[in-house]
């Protein structure tokens, strides 16, 4: 048998290219993961797809937007939801990213990651990284098809501007879904994620339609939506997607990302975490 | 540095246990799973966890993996206390855990990659090394294969050979035989105990099954959360005046152990 042990561990520490080697590690692997679904690339892509197709075609006749910011002239409705079908992506890949960690969890998967000697509030960083890139194509791979659906930016510009937008709320709602896991006990409990969050999310925010008009018609169902933190998600991809800053989302954004993932460290955290009033995942 | 202080880092400087274990305790809220449990596991020592299912093993694995925090007692890896430097006594652990954690979506090259990269190993290297395990272990021509496809004895050993990837001094195994056939439990335990005889590393076999002791073996002997007894084998048949192990583990706890014929 030939010895593949033939040096013990330096005493101290890891150096950044080590951090960086972890970083690259759980990127790959949850891009490898993605791959190999193909049925998740494919809904992914889907469901925002037959929300322009079909439900933004029918209300395109209909329904018209007036001149808001960032938009300089009237906008048809097709053109105004694609920065919240854009948000919905990151939306439903976030909470993906929580199944998928309530799923590891209960398979035993998640251990491998929680035993790694590099500090936990870095590997759980690291894989809200891995979530928001994956995330990140998706869109422009959706943004890919609508163009050929007449949806673009008014220069090409502005599919670089949205970049920044795009990864930080794929942080924010990724922090969200992680938060999310954490809570979670059961596989069987996430329809329930579906029905109270992904939903009232999605459908209570900007989206689908102006906020203004809704202050007219319910003032009490626009102070919700101006409280739920998806609104500056759609609102900061929706702005930068037209090479502009909205400085409100992007301090909302921010703000949400550190508290959903200082909330999620706390939770994976095995000394006051909730893991282990929980059972810690094991058994 | 207080007088405190710097007794507790002597005491750290001067433990080498492979692993020590001293009065812990752990409760699922008013459940007490594990009462002031001490044990040491010297380095190059093969030592078996023994319990019914129940006992507290799983618990105590927990523990030493940080997965739990530690609220009672101490535990330190190589003099490193789990609690306080967690990352130099992680980078010491090399866990084979009772559930398969391996990603069944990837190739069994692409999962050791990945264990490579959660050590800081970049992939280069973690290929070299990837190489070498499987090939000790007999696994070199499934690299390439989805664990999906794999076998669950197959998947126990790539599981094995994966804890070796970052040098690990100390390898914890939780029940890694259960639910394996005869040859593939005859084969698993024959790969730890030859990696432990040629790499002269500690290990800490979890299991309820009596018959995969070996009369060299270290055994604690966990029964409700409490160690009944410890030391080697053939310390305890002497202490206890059974005649095997099986006898040793009634006369100790009061109930009856599981073999291989009577799992």
């Amino acid at each position: 048998m030939t010895s593949v042990v033939t040096a013990r561990l330096p005493r101290k520490g890891f150096s950044p290219v080590q951090y960086a080697i972890a970083l690259q590690g759980i990127v790959w692997r949850e891009s490898l993961r993605f791959v190999h679904q193909r049925g998740r690339f494919i809904s992914a892509l889907v469901r925002p797809l037959v929300w322009l197709f079909i439900f933004a075609s029918g209300f395109r006749a209909v329904l018209g937007i007036s001149i808001i910011p960032p938009y300089q002239t009237y906008v048809t409705y097709d053109v105004y939801i694609t920065p919240g079908l854009m948000a919905m992506i990151q939306l439903f890949n976030g909470m993906q990213s929580s199944l998928s960690m309530v799923y590891d969890r209960e398979t035993g998967n998640m251990r491998t990651l929680l035993v790694s000697p590099f500090p936990r509030w870095y590997l759980l960083t690291c894989k809200l990284f891995a979530g928001a890139a994956v995330g990140v194509l998706q869109v422009y791979t959706y943004l890919l098809i609508a163009y050929f659906w007449g949806i673009e930016p008014d220069s090409p510009w502005g599919y670089v501007t949205v970049l920044p937008a795009l990864f930080l709320s794929g942080l924010m709602l990724g922090s969200l879904g992680m938060v999310m896991s954490s809570l979670i006990r059961q596989l069987e409990n996430f329809a329930g994620v579906m029905n109270f969050v992904i939903f009232p999310m999605f459908f209570a925010s900007s989206a689908l339609y102006p906020l203004w008009e809704v202050q007219e018609k319910s003032p009490w169902l626009a102070a919700i939506c101006w409280l739920n933190p998806f609104t500056y998600a759609v609102e900061l991809i929706r702005f930068a997607f037209y090479e502009q800053l909205d400085l409100t989302s992007l301090v909302v954004d921010i703000g949400c990302t550190i508290a959903f993932l200082a909330a999620a460290i706390l939770a994976y955290d095995p000394a006051r975490g909730m893991l282990i009033r929980r059972g810690g995942g094991v058994e | 540095m207080t007088l405190d202080e710097r007794v507790t880092r002597e005491k750290d400087v001067l433990r080498t246990a492979a692993l020590e274990v001293a009065g812990v305790s752990h409760f699922y809220g008013k459940r007490k799973a594990l009462d002031n449990v001490s044990f040491v596991v010297e380095p190059g020592s093969f030592t078996v966890l023994l319990g019914l299912n129940g006992a507290g093993k799983s618990t105590l694995f927990s523990l030493i993996t940080h997965l739990y925090a530690t609220r009672s007692g101490k535990i330190w890896i190589f003099g490193y206390e789990i609690g306080r430097q967690t990352r130099e006594a992680l980078r010491r652990l090399g866990v084979v855990f009772q559930p398969r954690t391996l990603d069944l979506e990837l190739t069994v090259m692409q999962n050791l990659i990945y264990h490579a990269a959660l050590h800081g190993i970049g992939p280069r290297e973690a290929k070299r090394r990837a190489g070498a395990v499987l090939a000790r272990a007999g696994l070199a021509e499934r690299a390439g294969d989805r664990v999906r496809n794999l076998s669950g004895g197959l998947i126990r050993r790539v599981e094995i050979a994966r804890a070796f990837l970052h040098r690990p001094e100390l390898l914890l195994l939780d029940e890694a035989t259960v639910g394996l056939d005869v040859k593939a439990r005859a084969d698993i335990i024959a790969q730890v105990r030859a990696l432990v005889a040629s790499e002269g590393i500690g290990v800490l076999w979890t299991t309820h099954l009596i018959d995969e002791i070996a009369k060299t073996d270290s055994v604690v002997i966990l029964h409700e959360g409490k160690v009944r007894e410890k030391g080697l084998a053939t310390e305890i048949l002497a202490r206890t005046g059974a005649p095997d192990m099986a006898a040793a583990f009634v006369k100790v706890t009061g109930a009856h152990m599981h073999t291989e014929a009577n799992p």
